[in-house]
């Protein structure tokens, strides 16, 4: 690092990315690559948070999320415990606000938490005096770090996001990786359009409202014309049963990002999706497995982050981040 | 009633919406009635005096909507509770909505609710019975024998009459049934209007606010085609369909037209939706934009309520609809919930707020703002709501000389914070804890007896005058 500038000063939650400046994504995004090389590493572990805790909650079924930040808590020494929704204390009738006072009680450092439910890291956060507390997705509220690993790929990919287009395409209304991402994506300047079933996607969006940041376009053909970055989301199956979808052949044919379609976009377009992904539902096999989609940097660069997400957290009120350089 | 002392409060401003009186003057209560209301009264000896300058008298409140949880859920709340949480906010009259545990479907319930009420005996309790039996939307309750409990209307709130058919039947029913207390003939249907298909377990308004917390929103569409059901069935049928806690600017079209058109529906709105939005979901008492970040206070439970607080323009057109008399009257809803019912993710909080001790303060934020006259947000908490029952023959709601002491005495001007754990309801669920409130109830007399005054807490009713 080149100063002692704290990258997020006096931050004690990350809840999601409403509240962060450029400037604060920024510093991060640069400590996030610092750590990826530390991932690249032959001997990847450092001794940076050792005899730190960390708890991860997972309320909701996960597997790269809790993964990813499990790996960048051990990598970084700190002693972490999963917790999950089954065998827990949440499976014997304990409210969330019981298990998070015992998990501060048991003097844990941090607490990941991922939550069926949108506000419940919010909800333990204001009952939490000592413990930081960290969203790994809260219903389809947000889900932050997935914002800044995508910001992470993206910069890697395509360089600054001033005047360029990122397309969002899918189940808007249930997601809240695009709620998250959209943040991001405003504070990182980006123009942002969102694509997809007006069913799926909120109403308040599709007025194209003067307070609304985001320009809603049903048909992809035309949303995707001179687009840098196309976000696919992922499509939850059980949409068509409640009555929210005619098919998903009919989802298929009118929103999956295919490579015909990506013809529209700039050359140098890049496609992502949040995983995980439902192969040849919202993005083509082959444009899934093509050079342009970016869909396993994201995991990488997910480890990266998290490390310099949990670095700064942990030791946010102690030394300067100096020690960086590892 | 006769071992009461007389009472006298000398040199307030009366206001009594009955007489359209509004002026300086004293009010002598003798036997539990109202002897005589006019200026410098000399008292009788032993007279209780009471010095009121700068305050205001004016009939004790009237709630037609109170939820008391007991039987069932005592520890919400207890009818005695619940009583002396209304006496505290100026209400002598409250009215129990029948969820309770089991619901008050038959006259053995109702009779229960009756004599507890009439033991703990601080204030009136009216009572509203089921529209079906257990509240579950399939056969009707036996209402008659319902109505001769003295059950006033008839209500499956906490959930709306399930069908059509169901109200058209209840509306048909009900307005052919005597009236115990009044004499009349003709019952209301209360209807908690909302199309479950739209709205079920949604504790926020459907908007940008909604999108935001990423939560599931309720649209004014919900209560909105329900209320246009049943004024459809009650202009069919010819019986009374009263909307429970109206609130959008949709439902007010709709029952603006109708009673145009001489249908016979009356409305209630809450202190709640006419002084809150959906923003206080977000934690924020005011105006907000989407990109304004959440704060820890966002996804307050405590703000969760059916039907949701909705935008500022809903909450300004039902200032003025209550203004006009389009809504009719003033209705708490008070909803009394345990801390733990309370304190959980939104989704999973219980819906509702404890409304009896702040409504007048937060009420008189209208006042204050000019968007109200003081003598219209009265008549709509007293004289507008026993009307809405068909109950104006019993006295009630009114200061005239001959009719019973039901008597507020308040000040207008006074600023008080809202504490919850002084609450003397259970429920100290309240999105108003640490707001400062501009007009306090200072005294409450009740049946002619002092059953709240501020300076004194509660007096114990029962060893003082029993």
């Amino acid at each position: 690092m080149s100063s002692n500038q704290k990258i997020t000063p006096n931050r004690k939650h990350v809840l999601d990315l409403d509240d962060f400046s450029k400037s604060e994504i920024d510093n991060l995004l640069h400590s996030a690559t610092v750590m990826k090389e530390v991932l690249n590493r032959d001997i990847k572990k450092v001794p940076s948070l050792r005899g730190k805790v960390i708890l991860t909650l997972f309320l909701e079924a996960s597997t790269r999320t809790r993964v990813s930040f499990e790996e960048a808590g051990k990598l970084l020494s700190a002693d972490v415990i999963n917790i999950s929704g089954s065998g827990s204390s949440a499976e014997k009738g304990e409210s969330l606000l019981n298990t998070a006072l015992t998990l501060q009680a048991m003097r844990a450092d941090l607490i990941i938490i991922r939550h069926p439910l949108s506000g419940a890291p919010y909800f333990v956060a204001r009952h939490l005096d000592h413990t930081s507390v960290v969203n790994a997705g809260d219903g389809r509220h947000a889900h932050p770090t997935q914002g800044l690993l995508d910001l992470m790929t993206i910069y890697e990919k395509i360089g600054s996001l001033n005047d360029k287009k990122v397309l969002i395409v899918g189940d808007v209304l249930h997601s809240r990786v695009a709620r998250s991402n959209i943040h991001g994506l405003q504070a990182a300047g980006a123009e942002i359009i969102i694509s997809g079933p007006p069913t799926l996607v909120p109403l308040w969006l599709q007025s194209n409202d003067k307070d609304s940041p985001i320009t809603y376009q049903p048909n992809l053909d035309v949303a995707i014309q001179g687009t840098d970055v196309v976000m696919a989301l992922r499509l939850q199956t059980e949409r068509q049963a409640s009555g929210m979808l005619p098919s998903i052949r009919e989802y298929t044919r009118r929103w999956q990002v295919t490579e015909n379609r990506m013809v529209s976009a700039n050359n140098s377009a890049i496609i992502m999706h949040p995983g995980p992904l439902n192969e040849g539902i919202e993005i083509s096999s082959s444009l899934a497995h093509s050079e342009v989609a970016a869909i396993n940097e994201q995991v990488t660069n997910g480890v990266a982050l998290r490390m310099a997400l949990l670095y700064q957290l942990l030791t946010f009120n102690s030394e300067s981040t100096e020690e960086l350089a590892i | 009633m006769n071992n009461l002392r007389p009472v006298l409060i000398k040199g307030a401003r009366v206001i009594n919406p009955s007489t359209s009186l509004d002026s300086q003057g004293d009010i002598l209560i003798v036997d539990g009635k109202i002897l005589s209301c006019e200026a410098n009264i000399t008292p009788p000896d032993d007279t209780m005096l009471i010095e009121a300058n700068g305050m205001v008298a004016c009939p004790g409140f009237i709630d037609i909507h109170t939820h008391l949880r007991e039987p069932g859920r005592e520890d919400k709340e207890t009818i005695e509770s619940g009583q002396k949480a209304a006496a505290k906010g100026g209400f002598t009259t409250i009215t129990c909505m029948p969820n309770t545990e089991p619901a008050i479907d038959n006259a053995p319930v109702a009779e229960f609710i009756n004599k507890k009420a009439q033991d703990s005996g601080i204030i009136s309790t009216l009572l509203v019975g089921a529209v079906s039996k257990g509240r579950q939307g399939i056969e009707l309750s036996e209402m008659e024998e319902l109505a001769n409990s003295g059950v006033v209307a008839f209500s499956d709130d906490g959930s709306p009459v399930a069908t059509g058919h169901l109200m058209q039947m209840a509306l048909t029913y009900s307005k052919e049934l005597l009236n115990s207390l009044s004499g009349n003939y003709g019952l209301p249907i209360i209807d908690h209007c909302e199309d479950y298909s739209l709205t079920h377990g949604l504790g926020v308004h459907e908007g940008w606010v909604a999108d935001r917390l990423g939560l599931l929103g309720y649209p004014s569409a919900g209560e909105e085609a329900i209320v246009a059901r049943d004024i459809a069935l009650a202009e069919l049928t010819g019986g009374h369909f009263h909307a429970a806690h109206v609130s959008s600017q949709g439902s007010i079209d709709l029952i603006r037209q109708a009673k145009l058109r001489g249908i016979k529906v009356t409305a209630e709105v809450t202190p709640h939706h006419l002084t809150m939005s959906e923003e206080w979901v977000m934690g924020i008492h005011g105006e907000s934009k989407p990109s304004h970040p959440l704060s820890l206070k966002a996804y307050d439970p405590m703000a969760k309520v059916s039907p949701p607080l909705r935008s500022i323009a809903d909450q300004k057109a039902l200032v003025s609809a209550l203004r006009e008399g389009i809504i009719d009257c003033i209705a708490t809803d008070h909803a009394p919930h345990t801390f733990s019912d309370k304190a959980q993710p939104f989704d999973e909080a219980a819906v509702g707020i404890s409304v009896l001790e702040t409504a007048f303060g937060s009420l008189m934020s209208l006042v204050h703002s000019g968007q109200l006259e003081l003598h219209t947000l009265i008549h709509r908490l007293t004289l507008a709501p026993i009307q809405v029952l068909g109950l104006s023959n019993l006295g009630l709601g009114n200061i005239s000389v001959g009719s019973i002491a039901d008597v507020v005495l308040f000040d207008p001007e006074l600023q008080w914070e809202v504490n919850p754990n002084d609450f003397l309801s259970k429920g100290k669920n309240t999105p108003l804890a640490g707001e400062v409130l501009k007009g306090k109830v200072k005294l409450t007399i009740a049946k002619g007896r002092i059953v709240f005054d501020s300076e004194n807490k509660m007096l114990d009713v029962r060893n003082s005058f029993a």
